[in-house]
């Protein structure tokens, strides 16, 4: 008896091990026939499988935005050192190549996005988009001294798909599919992102202004306060209908609208009196003052 | 287009946004209320004279649900059904809430999890999000870690009923439940917060087991309970 129950008592030990090695082995597997482990954990394999893909689509949404961030980023330092240098084709041609670089990114979270719900990922290409409406509308601005239009940032991000013949020779019944590809493949820049992008230009316009009156511009200042002022106007005009960020925006937006203001009421007095090429130190001095102003309030 | 029509324009655009949104906070305040109703149907079950009807209770839940479907059927009338997430924040809470609700129901009548499908069948939504408003998976955990919270608490409540044999059901599904979220690679969202606390839930139902079991509690018939 005694010797059985021995042999029973290590038999259902070493099964169990054997068990428990199985299902591990499973669990890195993640095979198809999950037949021993319960409903329940099918129900999850499922789960984990819906949840890990749309945590990986994520990241490489937020990965693709980093990197339009810091492209446009790039782009607006590059243009601001327009001010400063005669040439201004071939920086622009550089602004140019470089947002086209963007775009490409861009592409890439429409093609992303292919068959999602935009808004269920936005919040993790936002930012980047916000970056590249700024970068593009400062652009603009350089080239055409006007504001670029929401229609016309998007009619932009339409992307024609070329490479698609690519994917039609490998598959012809997916013709049709890559026709309509071809048609949906593309990435609206939502009314809100482009008030943001809008916003931060602003700032931009303001580091502009002071940087051409350094480089002794005297007729930038005048535009961009004009254009400034336009652009407030129409801020003003949406104010609290918008969301939390538009109306804490504008509280800045009206910060770098004052700057500009000051500096060409600057140039205005004092520039009658003063030599030009004194009137770079004059106005530094005075966007010294402004800066402590601003760090007091 | 001049400067001064775009911003109207925009201006246009956020508008009709608001009015989307306050409709859409009206009839959620609809669904909040039915959920409210429904939960105080169900929470009797935790008082001792509840134990005995529960199908009954359960039915009665379920002529809510029909409350329920109706308002949800509002609800998608109010935006464009491609833009579920646009909005999603506006309903999260009460559609994790209504999944909560007939996970319990389901539990209470079957003893079973209730499935996704299940869940929406219920409600009256759809599963795949592609065919309109659906249930998205996270609300849907998020819903079945709520019961857990609640089942820990049925199993205290069964003990002082009297029964002594649910806290034991309850404790293998509550086990079963835990093994299947450790399958999920969680981010660090509301949703693994949620999850943090299914460990307390566990602990709590497993020392109501164990006060069970080393008073010999565990094998007697219900009936003996009352008696002490």
């Amino acid at each position: 008896m005694e010797r059985m129950n021995k042999k029973e008592g290590s038999n259902p030990y070493r099964k169990r091990k054997y068990e428990n090695f199985q299902s591990q082995q499973k669990r890195e597997e993640r095979c198809d026939d999950n037949s021993p482990p319960s409903a329940m954990k099918k129900l999850f394999f499922c789960f984990q499988r819906e949840l890990d893909q749309r945590h990986d689509k994520y990241e490489r949404l937020v990965k693709l935005s980093r990197d339009i961030t810091i492209e446009s980023k790039r782009t607006i330092f590059l243009l601001h050192r327009i001010s400063s240098t005669p040439d201004t084709s071939d920086i622009l041609a550089e602004s140019v190549t470089k947002l086209d670089t963007v775009r490409q990114k861009i592409k890439m979270i429409a093609q992303e996005l292919v068959g999602e719900d935009m808004h269920q990922y936005h919040r993790a290409f936002s930012p980047g988009l916000q970056e590249y409406v700024e970068a593009v509308t400062f652009q603009y601005y350089i080239q055409t001294r006007s504001l670029m239009r929401l229609d016309e940032i998007n009619k932009q991000l339409v992307f024609p798909h070329e490479e698609n013949e690519k994917f039609e020779e490998a598959s012809d019944d997916n013709e049709e599919k890559g026709k309509e590809e071809q048609q949906s493949l593309s990435l609206q820049v939502t009314p809100i992102d482009y008030l943001l992008g809008i916003a931060d230009l602003t700032g931009e316009l303001m580091r502009m202004c002071i940087n051409s009156v350094g480089n002794g511009d005297i007729s930038t200042p005048f535009e961009l306060s004009q254009f400034l002022q336009q652009i407030y106007d129409g801020f003003s005009y949406i104010g609290n209908t918008g969301p939390y960020e538009v109306s804490k925006k504008l509280y800045t937006l009206k910060q770098s609208l004052g700057k500009v203001e000051g500096a060409c009421y600057t140039l205005k007095v004092r520039g009658s009196e003063i030599p030009k090429h004194m009137l770079a130190d004059v106005f530094s001095s005075k966007a010294i003052i402004i800066d402590q102003d601003e760090g007091i309030s | 287009m001049s400067f001064n029509e775009m911003f109207i324009c925009i201006h246009e655009f956020l508008t009709v946004d608001q009015e989307i949104r306050e409709e859409i906070r009206k009839v959620v305040q609809c669904l909040e209320q039915t959920a409210r109703e429904i939960l105080t149907v169900l929470q009797s079950v935790h008082q001792a004279s509840g134990f005995k009807d529960i199908p009954s209770k359960c039915q009665k839940a379920r002529e809510h649900f029909g409350t329920v479907r109706t308002h949800l059927a509002t609800l998608k009338t109010k935006f464009p059904s491609d833009q579920y997430y646009r909005f999603h924040e506006h309903w999260r809470f009460v559609l994790q809430r209504l999944v909560f609700l007939s996970a319990f129901v389901v539990y209470l009548e079957t003893e079973t999890l209730v499935t996704r499908d299940a869940v929406t069948e219920i409600l009256g939504i759809e599963v795949e999000r592609e065919k309109g408003f659906h249930l998205d998976i996270e609300d849907y955990l998020t819903g079945v870690l709520t019961l857990a919270s609640e089942l820990a608490r049925l199993a205290v409540n069964s003990v002082t009923s009297g029964d002594y044999s649910r806290p034991l059901r309850i404790s293998a599904f509550i086990n079963e439940l835990d093994s299947g979220f450790r399958l999920l690679n969680l981010k660090n969202d509301s949703l693994r917060k949620r999850y943090d606390g299914l460990k307390y839930d566990v602990k709590k139902i497993e020392e109501v087991v164990y006060d069970l079991s080393i008073r010999g509690l565990k094998d007697k018939e219900d009936g003996d309970g009352e008696k002490l």
